[in-house]
C-alpha cells in the first residue's frame, strides 16, 4: 500500500496545465497562441492560465493590447513544482522495488 | 525578518511492506532498479544509477554509452536508519560542484513492524539550487529549464 505524502501543487495535476506549462517553457505566449497550440478554447486556456497564475507558477505582462504569458522567472515556486512531481514518481516506484526486492537467501528463512 | 526567503521543503512519505534493513538496502544499493529512468540529467540515456555506501560517497547516473554525471554526494549514511544526500543541479541541468548551491535530501527509515518500514524524505534548501543566475537564464532562455521540462512532459505521460 503506497501512502504518498508528497505535498500535491496539485497545479500540475492536470495535464493540460502540464501542456500550458510546458508551452510556455519554450517561449512566452499569448492566450491565442496557446490555444492554438491545444485542443481547447482560448477561455478554457485562460481559467487554465489564472490556476498556474495564482499557483506562482507563471507571471503575465501587458504589452500593448496584448497579455503575455511566461514561466514565473524566479524559478522557485517552478522548479519546486517540478521536482515535487519528480518525488511523487520516484517514491510511488521505490515503493513497488521494495515490495518486489528479492530477499536475500539468508533472509530468507522466515 | 530579513533572512534569505527561504523555499518550504518537499516531503514525502511512505511505508512498504519489508524489513528497514532491506528497505535501507533497496532504497541505496539498488538505487538504480527503482529510481524512474526518465529523470536523469545526462546526454545519454541512463542505463543506471548509483549512490556509493559511504559518507562522501558519489551519488551518480551513467548513461547506455558509459558515461558518468554527478548528482550530489552523500553527507550521512547511517544504516539502516537514515541517509543525506545533496543534489546539486543548476539551471542548465548539470552537476554544480559548488556546495552553496547544494539542495539536501535526507531519508529516514523507522520499523513500524518487523516487516513494515515508512521512509520520510524531504528536499530541503532548494533556493539553494536557485541562487545563481543560471537557473534564471535557463528558465527565461528556453535551454536546461525546456529540456527539463521535456523530461517532465516524457514523465508525465509515461506515468498516465
Amino acid at each position: 500500500m503506497v501512502t504518498n505524502g508528497v505535498e500535491g501543487l496539485g497545479v500540475l495535476g492536470d495535464p493540460t496545465r502540464r501542456a500550458i506549462f510546458e508551452l510556455l517553457a519554450r517561449h512566452p505566449c499569448t492566450v491565442g497562441e496557446l490555444a492554438q497550440q491545444l485542443p481547447i478554447t482560448r477561455s478554457a486556456v485562460s481559467q487554465h492560465l489564472r490556476v498556474l497564475k495564482d499557483g506562482g507558477l507563471v507571471v503575465s505582462r501587458a504589452e500593448g493590447t496584448r497579455r503575455i504569458y511566461r514561466l514565473n522567472p524566479d524559478g522557485v515556486t517552478a522548479l519546486r513544482a517540478y521536482l515535487d512531481r519528480v518525488w511523487e514518481g520516484a517514491l510511488t516506484a521505490f515503493g513497488k522495488a521494495a515490495h518486489a526486492a528479492p530477499i536475500d537467501p539468508e533472509q530468507e528463512d522466515q | 525578518m530579513t533572512s534569505t526567503p527561504t523555499v518550504p521543503p518537499l516531503t514525502g512519505t511512505i511505508t512498504v511492506d519489508a524489513s528497514i534493513d532491506q528497505t535501507f538496502r533497496t532504497f541505496t544499493e539498488r538505487f538504480g532498479s527503482w529510481w524512474p529512468a526518465e529523470y536523469h540529467i545526462g546526454q545519454a540515456d541512463m542505463a543506471t544509477a548509483i549512490l556509493e555506501p559511504r559518507r562522501g560517497g558519489r551519488w551518480y547516473e551513467r548513461g547506455v554509452d558509459g558515461s558518468e554525471c554527478d548528482w550530489g554526494r552523500v553527507l550521512a549514511w547511517e544504516p539502516p536508519h537514515r541517509l543525506v544526500v545533496t543534489w546539486q543541479i543548476n539551471g542548465q541541468w548539470q552537476y554544480d560542484p559548488d556546495p552553496a548551491h547544494a539542495s539536501e535530501i535526507e531519508v529516514r527509515f523507522s520499523a513500524d513492524r518487523p516487516d513494515q518500514t515508512t521512509v520520510q524524505l524531504e528536499h530541503r534548501h532548494l533556493e539553494r539550487l536557485v541562487d545563481g543566475q543560471a537557473l534564471r537564464d535557463g528558465i527565461t532562455g528556453g535551454g536546461g529549464w525546456t529540456s527539463l521540462l521535456e523530461l517532465l512532459a516524457k514523465a508525465a505521460t509515461n506515468q498516465a
